[in-house]
């Protein structure tokens, strides 16, 4: 039972306020907003009270989505309405910032209105709130002559047919009503890796989290039939045949999901309803079927002059056509450090020492398979001690892998049933982000 | 909140609204609704506009009445005249052919929240209950509930009730759903919604229909049902089974919960659901949400009390994302310490290493006590670990490291050698006060071990005139005595001039009291001395404490999928920032754990047992049971006279023989109790010794009889305090005497010492089991020897009455007590 949900932004602004119950006035936005930034940094803070009051939020997109409850209610109901509710307003609003959140406050205020009554859940399913929601979401994306993403060589838009703009998947899903804009489906194949790597170069830990989302534009939608490929294999016993096996540990599929088909052919059946959801869900454990993405070969070393000396090379070990982009790599330095001089190899590369996490951070804006980078960083750190070298790692590396998944999950097919009328674009997204990719030194 | 110009800003909107060519334009109208609502929600005080905005309700454009509405609803308890007005508008609404438009009026008539109102909804309401829109009917059954909560006094309506039970067979899952939340709450003083047989069986085979919401609450709400038959609770169960593993985390723990308080019956089908669970838990662990990872990490803690090897397997899964928050970090390495066993060790400390270094220090100290936990059991590659981490010289690390290598010192005397090879010059380093405290109570233990102790001390001596903390003054006291004891060459001059300073200059009580009380004991010989000073240098009793055995499932399934899991870590925080160990909070919680374990292993004596002492002291163990730990502090002040301690305990005495054959006085504020303790060393030993023994925990004697003799007594007096979690810690006394009558006379009152017999036992069975030395066979038989030896009577009471501090103390003052008998012995 949810007593009052509000949003606040990072700075503590109200930016919605909705009490369902009266048992509580609206003086605990500021209570909330006191204690949660008073909190010192290993106190957890999802949950705090009040009084009989109890704080519980989540913190997405830089605002503060908190409900409070008096009753002793179930956290994971909680938390997982205050999620849904966030998606929610991120397909309704297009993106979830404090922007689109203070523009779109009278559609929030209606989702809220038709999501929970006197403090229980309705409903939160986007098939049945579009009969109801009225409100048109204002965009909040202003004209850019810098987006030109979509534009190929020479202003020519070469590329069109082929990639999707990458903006085009974050704008609120009604608006295609009105614009008679196109009506597109995303399926986003999602795979998060958690990874560390030891100080000998062993694979200790390898887990991959995955998902596909489909995000819906169309106003009406029979049947999608989205085809997986057809080795693909769910725990240890099931292998079949020999060879490239696509195989996960566990693999849960959406309730609105239809499996009949699964057993025989690998194909998932979904009516999918507008906006985003997440279809399936799998996990791999420890057994990677390729070698992990990146590797470390780090000297490092004490030079005469007190200065600690750190040559790392990283090798990227994926297929030469495919590249990683954003990586960053963040090397743990002692403390005390105090400047630092790069040798990098190439311009487009950057490394600085950030003080206030005491650590230095490797840009590398995109990385192709097959090569290997290096550089040579040199601290100056005062009164280095041999101990000090303990302090240097592990090394944490995010990083993108665009239409790549690590299992090697495909979608092999993506037919909508019967065929929609007028032009209709069906858009197949692979990417694989890095949790925490850990290489201990 | 102060808003500049709302003035202003009121007096525009007002214009505005009331502006006709504004109102006559339904877009502008709109926007300048929307101007309010923006207002409103910043914290602008708008409900002057309340007439203006009754006027804009009156409209056919959805969009406008939805915002008006939520106007309405926020300030309509401050105008209750005139909405009224708005009434008629939402009457009429009601009758509209659009469902939605009719569902919108009924909702907002009844979150209006007037009872002045009652009279006009009741009507609507009940035709809605009929509507063929299920939006409608959804909103008209929350109504009741609304309507019911507003005027909580007046009488039931009968026809309303019957109305909502029949519409749990409406079609629409969530007008069902809806239905029972309303009946919960119109029926709460009768305890809810009647579930009984058929309504249970309709609501499983409906519960698939449900959305994820309707679920949950099916599932929490059949958690009152009693199947009648183990063949139905078995059918429910299979029913039930799919969701357990379901993929969305609320019903997967709403399911679980259910099944726990279903089965509470069937430890090994509860057990088996716990393993069913592990692969959904693991995976909400590892959902993309912080907040849901770490709820799900809480509950794990949680199950693992039960299961220690539920997750030894996937010990990997929590190992810490490098960018993860604090508080996430923290509760994965409360896990890990717990998962580790004989062939992950290597991997979880090389883990945790790596985290010691971590720039938040929080998360790093927490790396360090985490790797001393598992030092209990591991101690050599622990402390090489912790040794090289204090060649990095950095104070937090080096504070850290000292304290858990006090902690585990404590625990483990046999790692001393390493550790005082390690204190070498760490005092340079050392910066924080809780660091330095737990330096010196090392050098004060082992002294003798440590080459540099004096000149270390020196240091601390030279500079007290400058030292902000109260505890780095009192335990550099009492060490500086301790080392006199065992160098007293080295010492001697320091000591001298410490105890000056300190008797003639400090300005704080309590360092000069404590001063003043060890020149005195100096003046009384060495001998003396040595025997207040030397106390114990570890707790044998907490080193079997290590392999923790597992807690029934009942100890924490009803916190299971509250939020009380989740808060739990700010308590167990504040208990982990302490003194010296002598100086521990207590926890009482280890004494309920005793009970349980014994009570579920025992073989006829189960209800004798659980009625026992330790439990009947209060009528809702079991919520306390399974209530949070709370840290117990015991102090001496203020102190108590011996006159007043007779007069206190004799009044007492009054009371309670006046009832008579009840053992268990209880009142509003007093509480007597009685238990024994089964001890053959006790009576004999020192009276000196006991003194101070009891001292070091708090305990003050107040006369005894010599030893040898029968009867032999000893009169004792603490003040017990402990805070909860919010409110301010309460304080009771608690008065006891120890009474040890000899053989004969407990055998004359065998019958009547029968229960108090069985605390005792329990307490010393539960140490056998622990120790895993005997079985529980063995156990019974050793019983039976034990009562005929001799036994302790231990007569408390307590006032004001606190069942839970009491029973911390009766912990505490056996854990001394055996403690005291195991070193005579």
């Amino acid at each position: 039972m949810i007593s009052q949900v509000f949003i606040l932004s990072s700075k503590g602004d109200h930016l919605i306020y909705k009490d369902f119950r009266g048992e509580a006035g609206s003086d605990v936005v500021s209570v909330f907003y006191e204690k949660v930034t008073a909190l010192t940094g290993d106190q957890p803070p999802v949950v705090m009270s009040h009084k009989d009051l109890h704080f519980v939020h989540v913190r997405q997109g830089g605002l503060y989505w908190v409900a409070t409850t008096t009753a002793d209610s179930s956290p994971f109901t909680i938390i997982e309405f205050l999620n849904r509710l966030t998606a929610l307003v991120k397909d309704y609003c297009g993106s979830l910032s404090e922007k689109s959140v203070q523009m779109n406050f009278a559609l929030i205020y209606e989702l809220l209105d038709e999501i929970v009554d006197y403090g229980y859940i309705q409903t939160t399913s986007s098939d049945v709130l579009k009969n109801f929601i009225q409100t048109e979401a204002v965009s909040s994306k202003p004209f850019s002559l810098f987006d030109l993403s979509n534009v190929g060589l020479f202003g020519a838009e070469t590329q069109q047919s082929k990639v999707a703009p990458s903006t085009a998947a974050t704008r609120p899903i009604q608006s295609s009503r009105e614009q008679g804009g196109k009506s597109e489906i995303f399926v986003d194949v999602i795979e998060r890796m958690s990874v560390v790597i030891g100080s000998n170069g062993v694979l200790m830990k390898a887990d991959i989290e995955g998902e596909i989302k489909v995000k819906c534009y169309m106003p009406s939608c029979s049947e999608m039939r989205i085809g997986l490929n057809e080795e693909f294999s769910i725990g240890k016993s099931q292998l079949r045949g020999y060879g490239a096996a696509v195989r996960v540990d566990e693999c849960s599929f959406h309730q609105a999901v239809r499996l009949d088909e699964f057993d025989t052919h690998r194909i998932l059946r979904l009516c999918p309803s507008q906006g985003e959801q997440t279809v399936m869900q799998y996990q791999l454990s420890d057994d990677l079927p390729s070698a992990p993405p990146f590797r470390l070969f780090p000297t490092i070393e004490r030079d005469s002059g007190g200065r600690l000396l750190m040559y790392l090379k990283l090798r990227c070990d994926l297929p030469p056509k495919s590249a990683a982009i954003n990586v960053c790599a963040t090397i743990p330095v002692p403390k005390g450090s105090v400047s630092l001089s790069q040798e990098l190899s190439s311009p487009d590369q950057s490394a600085e020492l950030k003080l206030q996490s005491r650590a230095v951070d490797w840009q590398i804006p995109r990385f192709p398979g097959g090569t290997q980078l290096s550089a040579l960083f040199k601290l100056e750190v005062p009164g280095l001690s041999s101990a000090s070298m303990l302090e240097v790692g592990p090394v944490g590396l995010s990083f993108e892998l665009p239409k790549i998944t690590v299992t090697g999950l495909q979608i092999r097919f993506l037919r909508l049933s019967p065929v929609q009328p007028g032009p209709s674009q069906r858009w197949v997204r692979y990417v694989t982000h890095s949790d925490s990719y850990t290489i201990r030194i | 909140m102060p808003y500049l110009g709302s003035e202003d800003t009121v007096r525009e909107l007002r214009r505005a609204l009331s502006n006709p060519n504004i109102q006559s334009d339904q877009l502008r109208y709109r926007n300048t609704i929307l101007k309010v609502i923006r207002a409103m929600s910043q914290g602008v005080d708008v409900s002057g506009l309340f007439s203006e905005m009754v006027k804009a309700c009156a409209t056919v454009d959805i969009v406008q009445k939805k915002l008006v509405y939520v106007f309405l609803c926020s300030y309509a308890t401050l105008n209750p005249e005139l909405s009224l007005l708005v009434i008629n508008t939402l009457r009429k609404d009601c009758q509209d052919p659009n469902p939605m438009v009719r569902s919108l009026a009924l909702r907002n008539m009844t979150n209006l929240r007037l009872p002045s109102l009652v009279e006009y909804v009741e009507q609507p309401l009940t035709a809605a209950l009929r509507d063929r829109a299920a939006c409608v009917r959804r909103v008209a059954v929350l109504g009741w509930a609304k309507l019911h909560n507003l005027q909580p006094n007046s009488e039931i309506d009968a026809a309303v009730v019957n109305e909502l039970y029949s519409l749990l067979r409406d079609p629409d899952p969530v007008v069902m759903v809806n239905c029972l939340r309303a009946l919960e709450e119109i029926l709460k003083e009768e305890g809810g919604v009647a579930i009984n047989k058929p309504i249970t069986h309709h609501l499983l085979n409906r519960l698939k229909d449900c959305d994820v919401w309707g679920q949950c609450e099916v599932l929490r709400i059949l958690q009152r049902y009693q199947p009648q038959s183990e063949d139905e609770l078995f059918n429910i169960l299979s029913l039930l089974d799919a969701s357990l593993v379901s993929p969305h985390p609320p019903v997967m723990a709403a399911t679980l919960s259910l099944f726990l308080s279903l089965c509470s019956g069937l430890p090994a089908v509860s057990l088996a659901a716990l393993e069913r669970v592990r692969g959904p838990l693991l995976a909400a662990c590892g959902s993309t949400s912080r907040e849901m990872r770490f709820t799900a990490l809480c509950h794990i803690q949680l199950l693992l009390r039960s299961l220690p090897g539920l997750m030894g397997a996937h010990y990997k899964r929590f190992f810490c994302g490098y960018a993860e928050p604090a508080y996430i970090k923290q509760r994965k390495m409360q896990v890990l310490v717990e998962l580790v066993n004989d062939e992950n060790v290597a991997m979880l400390l090389d883990e945790l290493k790596g985290y010691c270094t971590d720039v938040n220090t929080d998360t790093a100290q927490a790396a360090i006590t985490a790797i001393g936990r598992i030092g209990r059991s591991y101690s050599d590659s622990c402390l090489q670990i912790l040794t090289g981490l204090l060649a990095l010289k950095q104070d937090h690390i080096t504070s850290a490291v000292v304290q858990t290598m006090r902690d585990l010192v404590w625990v483990c005397p046999q790692c001393s050698d390493t550790v005082c090879l390690a204190l070498e010059g760490c005092e340079e380093t050392l910066q924080d006060s809780q660091g330095r405290q737990a330096l010196l109570w090392l050098l004060g233990v082992y002294g003798e071990r440590v080459s540099s102790a004096p000149y270390t001390l020196e240091v601390f001596i030279d500079g007290v005139r400058c030292e902000a903390s109260l505890g780095v003054k009192m335990e550099l006291l009492t060490t500086t005595m301790r080392l006199f004891l065992c160098r007293p060459a080295e010492t001697q001059d320091m000591l001298g001039r410490l105890l000056h300073y300190c008797i003639e200059e400090e300005t704080d009580m309590c360092v000069r009291d404590q001063a003043l009380l060890y020149y005195r004991v100096l003046h009384r010989g060495i001998g003396e001395t040595r025997k207040v000073l030397q106390g114990r240098r570890s707790d044998p009793s907490l080193g079997v404490l290590i392999g923790r055995p597992a807690e029934p499932i009942s100890q924490w399934a009803r916190s299971f999928n509250t939020l009380e899991p989740l808060r739990q870590g700010t308590i167990e925080m504040e208990s982990a920032s302490r003194g010296s160990p002598e100086h521990v909070t207590f926890e009482p919680k280890t004494n309920t754990d005793l009970s349980d374990t014994l009570s579920c292993s025992q073989v006829e004596k189960v209800h004798s047992d659980s009625d026992s002492a330790s439990r009947r002291t209060d009528s809702c163990a079991d919520v306390l049971a399974s209530s949070v730990a709370v840290a117990l502090s015991l102090s001496l002040f203020p102190a108590l006279s011996p006159e007043e301690f007779e007069h206190l305990w004799l009044q007492r005495q009054d009371l309670h023989s006046k009832q008579g054959a009840e053992k268990m006085v209880e009142e509003e504020d007093y509480v007597c109790l009685e238990a024994s303790f089964q001890s053959t060393a006790i009576p004999h030993c020192s009276p000196q010794s006991l003194q101070a023994g009891l001292q070091l925990v708090n305990i003050q004697t107040l006369a005894f009889t010599p030893p040898h003799t029968l009867p032999w007594r000893v009169y004792l007096y603490t003040h017990a305090q402990h805070g909860h979690s919010g409110d301010a810690p309460r304080s009771t006394l608690i008065l006891g005497e120890l009474l040890h009558t000899g053989e004969e006379n407990n055998r004359a009152g065998a019958k009547k010492g029968m229960c108090d017999g069985d605390v005792g036992v329990e307490g010393m069975q539960a140490e056998r089991v622990r120790e895993g030395v005997q079985t529980t066979d063995d156990g019974l038989s050793g019983k039976e020897s034990v009562r005929k030896e001799e036994e302790v009577k231990v007569t408390l009471k307590q006032q004001p009455r606190d069942d839970q501090a009491l029973k911390g103390f009766l912990s505490i003052l056996k854990t001394v007590l055996h403690t005291l008998s195991s070193e005579r012995n």
